[in-house]
């Protein structure tokens, strides 16, 4: 992992981070770039389920809940 | 399939698609767009009543078309999955995708969110890849501004090159224009010029080298640049599609072979992995989607969405989340009960006041005494009793809860419930099929669709029936009030819809307790990938939600019931009426079942009433009845405390009502249940498996409850 990248899942409520990575292979990586989680979009992690997990994330306009499997697949660098 | 496709266009239209269609006349329309822009209300407002439902042939995805006239032309609107792209290989986006490209509509009508429109332009974008023909409605207008985001329609339809409509489908605003914008694109009065995504060097390159060899083989049969753009990606799902569209396979004919090992290895020699290629195909579209959604958008009000953030921070808040969805839960049963009770009686006076004048009808044409028995008894007074038991509820329940699925509050609830789902290795989505099993497990079963993992959707399919449905509701209902509220005196409404909460809390614990059984027996697995959209909040339209309520789903399940209820009404009078030796026919039936009915803390009778209420659960409560009342007097039924009168009377007390409600919440689909089952999953052992598993649940628990509380001497 390159230094000062972190996990989706990481990122604090409220803030925001810029996608650097996907290690997700194949359909997964797929249906996330399908999201627009492409290089350099900023993601801002806005809600968490009463039980902590999923997370749900303001990507491009539209909110979308991510189990912390699925957000850990994606490298953010915080704004 | 074996099946090949030598000819695409019109006449693969019908064959392959099953569009009902003249293609001699006909203009074929394809509706597209993502989930929750109102694509729906688009096709409803386009077509009206003109519609039918079906399912694409081969695959458990639902196909609506419908049809209009406009100018002089008469057009077939085909509704296509909601989407949100074309490429993540789930099976509505295969169907999606092989209708734009190979069936070849006249047009395809695009519907994008206004509110959200750079992450609609995504599909846009990709579909304008397949073909010219391309309309994009731009819908929710309305919202859109409530929030002051601007949109420049016209500079957005200058940098697509193709007409571009805002609409308010829901007050039927833009319709007309949409509708003209059809006619000119499909009919060609229009020139479009559509864009074209460039995708930089490589790739370019890359195509130039491979489309002119697909244009040779296939000729205008399909988008010649977008073949090849999906052969050099090299997806499989693709690649399957085209071979069996075009009856051989494109990929591995000896250009095209040897051209795409030519232009892998010159990627490969550029240090660009197959992976990489496939990024940069898909980020180049993202890119030019955020790209026009800057140019064509304005944000007037930066906080647009915060009054959206601030319900989500209390709606899905840690302490908060839970509690309030039960609450709502609690509150539209204590609505449901309490808003059904006086029509109910109301409904009930009038139809025994109707049964008496078709009895004196019957009387004064001198009709035979049977005849008037097993029509009037046994017919009539069933349906009487369902129609008047159910239609109230459902007349509140199904409005009630409509309205909550247009509010876009359903999605909050599978998100506040996935983590639960997690660990019981099933799918978050599964909270939505569930809610839907609350108006008919069938629909419940039917909903699983959209769940895309094949074991993770079985799971959901074989629990669906914990949910007690609309037909389970009344049962449930009229026990608790008779039972539990009967002692709590002035708060008997509130406790009997507490009992009532209760019971479906518990279908909901053992739901997920089954659920991780399953995951741990015999549908083995790890969850699967999990993304869930959370919508824009809405107001919900108040009429538009009852009229549809009240004809979708209110009229369509009682007139459902009422057809199960008249013949089954019948069946149960000759049983109960029909003698062998001193004993009914049902007598002897509930007298065979009475040691196992009362080992479960029920009896005889009680048990063959969900035998005999297989067709459809609304009759359980009927049956029972009529079998008490077979051996009194026939009485006058027309209020709850006539009924308990008549259930005390046969011996029951709050423990036979506690195991009939638990037997009720835990017992084998219904008929219509099981058919769905069966066709959904096209294997009779998964049918077989919903079938048992709820049903030695049920036993399972009414025998434990029912032998500790004798045990225990409490009843």
């Amino acid at each position: 992992m390159q230094s000062g990248l972190i996990p989706l899942h990481m990122l604090p409520l409220g803030s925001e981070g810029k996608v650097k990575d996907l290690t997700a292979m194949g359909n997964a990586r797929r249906r996330m770039l399908d999201l627009g989680l492409i290089l350099d979009t900023v993601v801002e992690a806005i809600a968490k389920s009463p039980s902590g997990d999923p997370t749900a994330y303001q990507i491009r306009g539209a909110v979308i809940a991510l189990r912390s499997e699925e957000a850990g697949k994606i490298l953010v660098e915080p704004v | 399939m074996g099946l090949t496709y030598q000819s695409t266009g019109t006449g693969a239209l019908k064959e392959m698609f099953q569009v009902r269609a003249d293609p001699s006349k006909d203009v074929v329309v394809a509706l597209a767009g993502n989930p929750n822009t109102g694509k729906s209300t688009v096709f409803n407002s386009l077509t009206g009543l003109k519609q039918h439902t079906g399912n694409w042939p081969g695959k458990t995805v639902t196909n609506a078309q419908g049809s209009f006239s406009y100018g002089n032309k008469d057009f077939v609107l085909v509704d296509l999955p909601g989407t949100y792209s074309l490429m993540s290989n789930s099976v509505e986006e295969e169907v999606a995708r092989d209708f734009i490209c190979f069936g070849k509509p006249d047009a395809t009508v695009v519907v994008a969110d206004a509110t959200c429109l750079e992450r609609n332009l995504n599909l846009v974008l990709q579909i304008l890849e397949i073909t010219d023909r391309v309309v994009v409605c731009v819908n929710l207008m309305d919202e859109a501004k409530r929030k002051q985001i601007g949109i420049d329609l016209d500079k957005l339809s200058e940098v697509l090159g193709i007409p571009v409509v805002g609409t308010n489908a829901r007050d039927g605003v833009g319709l007309k224009e949409l509708k003209d914008a059809i006619y000119n694109i499909s009919l060609g009065t229009a020139e479009a010029n559509p864009l074209r995504i460039k995708y930089g060097n490589p790739i370019e390159k890359a195509i130039a080298m491979l489309e002119p060899c697909i244009v040779s083989l296939v000729g205008d049969r399909i988008n010649s640049r977008w073949a090849a753009l999906r052969l050099i990606d090299g997806d499989k799902t693709i690649r399957d599609s085209l071979d069996r569209y075009l009856g051989f396979s494109l990929a591995d004919a000896q250009e095209p072979a040897s051209l795409l090992e030519n232009i892998r290895k010159t990627m490969e020699a550029n240090g660009i992995t197959t992976d990489e290629l496939r990024d940069k195909i898909v980020s180049e579209i993202v890119r030019f989607a955020e790209d026009t959604a800057d140019s064509v958008v304005t944000f007037m009000n930066k906080h647009y969405n915060d009054l959206d953030r601030k319900i989500d921070r209390v709606l899905t808040s840690k302490t908060l989340g839970i509690p309030i969805m039960i609450g709502l839960l609690g509150f539209v049963f204590w609505l449901t009960m309490q808003g059904a009770d006086y029509p109910s009686q109301l409904l009930a006076a009038g139809l025994f006041r109707i049964e008496e004048r078709l009895s004196g009808l019957f009387m004064s044409h001198g009709l035979p005494g049977w005849l008037h028995d097993i029509l009037i008894l046994g017919c009539y007074r069933t349906v009487a009793w369902v129609v008047s038991v159910m239609l109230p509820p459902m007349a509140i329940f199904f409005p009630l809860f409509t309205m909550l699925e247009d509010l876009g509050y359903l999605p909050r609830v599978a998100f506040n419930l996935d983590n639960f789902f997690k660990r019981a290795c099933a799918h978050g989505k599964q909270a939505l099929t569930m809610c839907m099993g609350f108006g008919c497990n069938a629909a419940g079963i039917i909903a699983c669709r959209i769940i895309d993992s094949p074991r993770e959707r079985l799971i959901a399919t074989i629990t669906n029936n914990y949910v007690p449905c609309n037909g389970r509701f009344p049962t449930l209902i009229a026990l608790a009030t008779i039972f539990i509220a009967h002692s709590a005196g002035a708060f008997s409404s509130l406790a009997a819809a507490l009992s009532v909460l209760g019971t479906v809390i518990l279908g909901i614990v053992i739901t997920l307790a089954v659920s991780r059984m399953l995951s741990k027996t015999i549908l083995k697995g790890l969850p699967s990938c999990f993304t869930l959209e959370l919508p824009p909040y809405r107001k919900p339209q108040v009429g538009r939600i009852l009229v549809r309520s009240l004809l979708d789903r209110t009229l369509f399940v009682l007139g459902r019931a009422v057809t199960i209820a008249a013949p089954a009404g019948l069946l149960i009078w000759v049983m109960a009426n029909v003698n062998i030796g001193d004993m009914s026919l049902l007598d002897h039936g509930a007298s065979l079942l009475q040691p196992v009915g009362y080992m479960l803390g029920m009896d005889g009778y009680i048990l063959m009433a969900f035998i005999l209420g297989f067709p459809a659960n609304e009759i359980v409560m009927p049956i029972i009845i009529m079998s008490y009342m077979a051996a009194d007097a026939m009485l006058e039924l027309d209020s709850l405390i006539a009924l308990r009168e008549l259930l005390v009377a046969n011996g029951w007390t709050w423990l036979t009502a506690v195991c009939t409600m638990l037997f009720s919440l835990n017992h084998f689909p219904c008929g219509t249940t099981l058919m769905t089952i069966s066709k959904e999953t096209q294997s009779w052992k998964w049918t077989l498996v919903s079938f048992l598993t709820p049903t030695l649940t049920g036993v399972l628990i009414c025998f434990i409850v029912a032998q500790s509380v004798r045990m225990l001497g409490l009843a």
